[in-house]
């Protein structure tokens, strides 16, 4: 039977790489496209509290972290051990600094979605609810009145 | 010419995986997928009488929930259990059996949240969440009768509305008074 030739071992063949860096795009591009640069380092502890109510803020530019909680390790020489407020990269002094920050965050933002920013108020669960009704009073005062309790989710019951 | 009949060379793309991989490695290290969820509130405008005047509504329409700074709760002047605090702000508002001391209708029930300012962060957290969750559990089963469906937010609007208008939510926060806070 000529009609079938006896194959030949030519050992196994090596798998194609051509379309590695396709893949690779594709996951590049992913990950582009989720990745959020966070332009502060938190100085505080933040491990928020749990809730089942929560509701995810879709646009992230127009998230204005607040954090508080009590200064890391490596700030508690400094700035002491009890419960501060954190805007952007620096410790708040005096609560009346939110005003300026809420002012210089919309300033970055087009007028017609002023209206959709969100404070996210990134609280430690071990402070005091004192320090919060503060930051509070303070966005009230300025008009910033859409806030959001940040939580992580509890499982159900 | 001679030159102009020779083949341009390809450019050698056996590197780009190389840079890729490379780009890929460090947005994998950036990244952060963090999404910013927690519990939505509107704050009430700011203004500089705070004096609230709850003496014009009937006391039966007011579920007020007080916090102490020891973390323990007062419900309509009793102690109470966080845990079933949802339970009874639900029957609060809808008042099934139609009690003289609930709520008349569930648009005139008021909850009213107090707190010190030396309650921990987490139990205040774990209040509201409790509220907002009885609220939410009565638009589900309103939701679940009107058209079958349980309540996100995703429906039309106007099914919305008219869940949100039977059970508006109404949740008052008042100044908090300043005991146990440590400096």
């Amino acid at each position: 039977m000529s009609r079938f030739k006896k194959k030949t071992d030519k050992g196994t063949p090596g798998i194609s790489t051509a379309s590695l860096p396709d893949i690779v795009f594709m996951l590049l591009f992913f990950f582009m496209v989720a990745t959020k640069m966070r332009d502060a380092s938190i100085m505080v502890k933040s491990n928020v509290p749990q809730a089942t109510e929560l509701v995810k803020l879709e646009h992230k530019n127009l998230v204005m972290p607040i954090f508080i909680g009590q200064p890391l390790k490596r700030y508690q020489a400094v700035y002491g051990t009890s419960p501060r407020v954190q805007l952007g990269d620096k410790f708040a002094d005096d609560p009346s600094e939110i005003a300026f920050f809420v002012q210089k965050f919309r300033a970055k933002i087009p007028e017609a979605q002023h209206g959709m920013i969100f404070a996210s108020i990134k609280g430690d669960k071990d402070i005091t609810c004192g320090i919060v009704s503060d930051v509070k009073t303070e966005l009230r005062k300025v008009g910033q009145l859409k806030v959001n309790y940040s939580a992580k989710p509890r499982p159900k019951k | 010419m001679a030159r102009n009949k020779r083949e341009v060379s390809e450019v050698n793309a056996s590197s780009m995986a190389d840079i890729a991989f490379l780009l890929l490695v460090f947005f994998l290290v950036t990244t952060t997928l963090n999404p910013d969820k927690g519990i939505t509130v509107k704050l009430p405008p700011w203004t500089e009488d705070q004096a609230q005047d709850e003496t014009k509504m009937k006391k039966r329409n007011i579920f007020s929930v007080l916090v102490n700074a020891n973390n323990e709760l007062l419900v309509r002047g009793e102690p109470a259990d966080v845990d079933n605090l949802r339970e009874r702000a639900k029957e609060f508002i809808a008042n099934p059996s139609h009690r003289p001391d609930l709520a008349e209708s569930p648009n005139k029930a008021i909850i009213t949240l107090k707190n010190d300012r030396g309650t921990k962060y987490e139990t205040y957290i774990k209040v509201y969440n409790e509220l907002k969750a009885a609220y939410r559990e009565l638009w589900d089963e309103e939701s679940q009768r009107l058209y079958g469906v349980p309540y996100s937010e995703d429906m039309p609007i106007a099914q919305k509305k008219k869940i949100r208008s039977k059970y508006p939510f109404v949740l008052s926060e008042a100044e908090p008074t300043a005991y146990g806070e440590e400096e």
